[in-house]
């Protein structure tokens, strides 16, 4: 049931922009961010709440325009090549966060993150400061497309990554590592003694979580068409984790559905008022009080009462 | 005499001067069941703690096999065979009690697989086994946190039990649990030690389940070991009798 359902959403959201064009923007925004709010979904297992993880989303768009400006023209390329540089700052910035547990794992975060968007937004000389950088349009197996077209093929690969992305994370949530993801959470003594390291389990997390939020941090830098400090700003971390919330860290679909309903709800408030703002913060106080388990809590209700 | 699996040799620890261990020295043999009784606070539990690394004594050695494990971790000494339950029981409580023992039995084997599901039918055969040898097959779908407590206590054991372990530590396995289940649960942990040929050493203060289970008693107290041998010979001591079992 639960399969014909996720098909059924990935076909409304596939032929979406057949009839409204506008959405595909939109919608390939609220997917970059499902992937990265996904990330800290993974972390939220363990109990975890990581407020910069925008920083591994910056980082990857940041990765993206300077492999441009280097030379690299290839969309794939620069896809994976910007996703391993998200991972490699994840695995350099995991090595000495995942030692810390709560509120400081949550602060460090954020600190770090703070570091990152100052350096992106001072060393002009490098980043291009509060400009930012351009994201080119790159080449398609050697075809340079036209704007729109290639946003088209964007929408269209970010709509099948979810799906296959989405699915490999569901099998490492199930996986005996992410089963020891979630003990974290409920007991690191029990798992010390049945011989589990702890920080090895929370360091693939944390790399993992990084490399979610770069893919989606590439994929916004090519849909936007340019990268600025303010991907990186703890606002857009805190925005993260709010959609991971919304969405409910039970399962992979939430983290995407939480985006599609923001983005989608910001761009419909902003149509009818200059305090978007407002309309939007109603809407999610209505949500967290109504649905406590998230967009996801309503697709696995009876999963959650037994709980 | 059969030969020794672990060796305490001199141990010495404090607490803001009060003395758990003070040169305290022992043994556990291979194949004995061997239970530790002494007054509350007389540093049994820190012993347990000292054996499986948890925490270091100020000096001596603990050995396994006659390597020396004493600065070794949880983790490192849990890997060389020796698996603990808890006074408390530590369990996964939001998770099932099923997967509480399928993730034991996956660390024993292979956590490392980010692919495969943790829920397999040959580990979750294995795991239904374990759970029906510690008399816990009807709980097997309940989330462990709604278990009661003599139960919880047996899902402990079995977690611990997973691990195969060469030694089991067990701290108070029956305190906690009510008068009519704690020799419904020594019998299951027994027939499950005898059927896994695993070696225990146990903290208990419940004397009738000291004399009816264990091959051979230590006396603990005041961070010394006050007497040992076997049941019958322990509780004979007036000494032992006085301070310890509490009749004279």
């Amino acid at each position: 049931m639960r399969m014909i359902l996720a098909a059924a959403a990935v076909l409304i959201l596939a032929a979406l922009p057949v009839f409204a064009p506008w959405l595909q923007f939109v919608l390939t925004l609220a997917i970059a961010k499902g992937f990265a709010a996904l990330g800290v979904a993974v972390l939220l297992r363990a109990g975890l709440i990581s407020i910069g993880h925008a920083m591994f989303f910056a980082a990857s768009a940041y990765g993206v325009a300077f492999l441009a400006r280097a030379g690299v023209n290839d969309f794939a390329v620069l896809l994976i090549l910007s996703v391993l540089t998200a991972a490699l700052f994840g695995a350099v910035a995991g090595a000495f966060l995942v030692r810390y547990r709560a509120i400081f794992f949550a602060m460090l975060n954020l600190a770090v993150s703070m570091v990152f968007y100052a350096l992106c937004a001072k060393l002009y000389g490098v980043t291009g400061g509060t400009d930012g950088m351009a994201v080119p349009i790159p080449g398609i197996f050697g075809v340079v497309l036209a704007e729109p077209a290639f946003k088209s093929v964007l929408f269209y690969l970010s709509l099948t990554l979810m799906v296959l992305v989405g699915f490999a994370v569901h099998r490492y949530l199930n996986s005996p590592l992410g089963h020891a993801l979630s003990a974290v959470h409920t007991n690191e003594i029990r798992l010390e003694y049945l011989g589990i390291p702890v920080w090895a389990v929370l360091l693939i997390a944390y790399v993992v979580s990084a490399a979610l939020a770069g893919l989606g941090g590439a994929i916004a830098g090519f849909a936007i068409g340019r990268v600025v400090p303010e991907f990186a700003f703890w606002t857009a971390s805190g925005h993260l984790v709010l959609i991971a919330v919304l969405g409910g860290i039970g399962g992979v679909p939430g983290a995407f559905l939480g985006a599609l309903f923001l983005e989608l709800l910001h761009s419909a408030a902003v149509t009818v008022t200059d305090a978007w703002n407002l309309i939007v913060g109603v809407a999610l106080i209505i949500v967290i009080m109504f649905m406590p388990q998230g967009f996801y809590g309503l697709l696995s209700r009876k999963e959650a009462s037994s709980l | 005499m059969t030969r020794p699996i672990l060796q305490a040799k001199d141990l010495h620890v404090a607490f803001n001067g009060v003395k758990a261990a003070d040169g305290v020295s022992m043994e556990v043999r291979d194949g004995e069941f061997l239970a530790i009784i002494g007054p509350n606070g007389s540093g049994k539990t820190t012993l347990l703690n000292i054996c499986t690394g948890y925490i270091r004594p100020k000096s001596g050695r603990v050995q396994l096999d006659g390597q020396d494990i004493t600065q070794l971790s949880p983790r490192a000494i849990a890997r060389r065979g020796v698996a603990r339950a808890f006074q408390i029981p530590q369990l996964f409580s939001a998770q099932r009690v099923i997967d509480n023992m399928m993730l034991a039995l996956a660390a024993k084997r292979g956590l490392w697989s980010a692919v495969r599901p943790l829920e397999t039918a040959a580990r979750r055969e294995e795991a239904k086994a374990l759970l029906e040898l510690v008399g816990l097959a009807d709980d097997s779908e309940r989330i462990s946190s709604t278990l009661p407590e003599g139960h919880r206590k047996l899902l402990d054991i079995a977690v611990a039990l997973a691990l195969k372990p060469r030694l089991l530590l067990l701290d108070e396995p029956t305190s906690g649990v009510s008068a009519l289940e704690r020799f419904q649960l020594m019998e299951a942990l027994m027939g499950a030690l005898r059927h896994q040929q695993i070696t225990a050493l146990f903290v208990e203060h419940d004397m009738e389940v000291v004399a009816r289970y264990a091959s051979r008693v230590l006396v603990w107290n005041a961070g010394n070991i006050m007497a040992e041998g076997l049941p019958d010979k322990v509780f004979s001591n007036a000494e032992v009798r006085e301070r310890v079992v509490g009749v004279a």
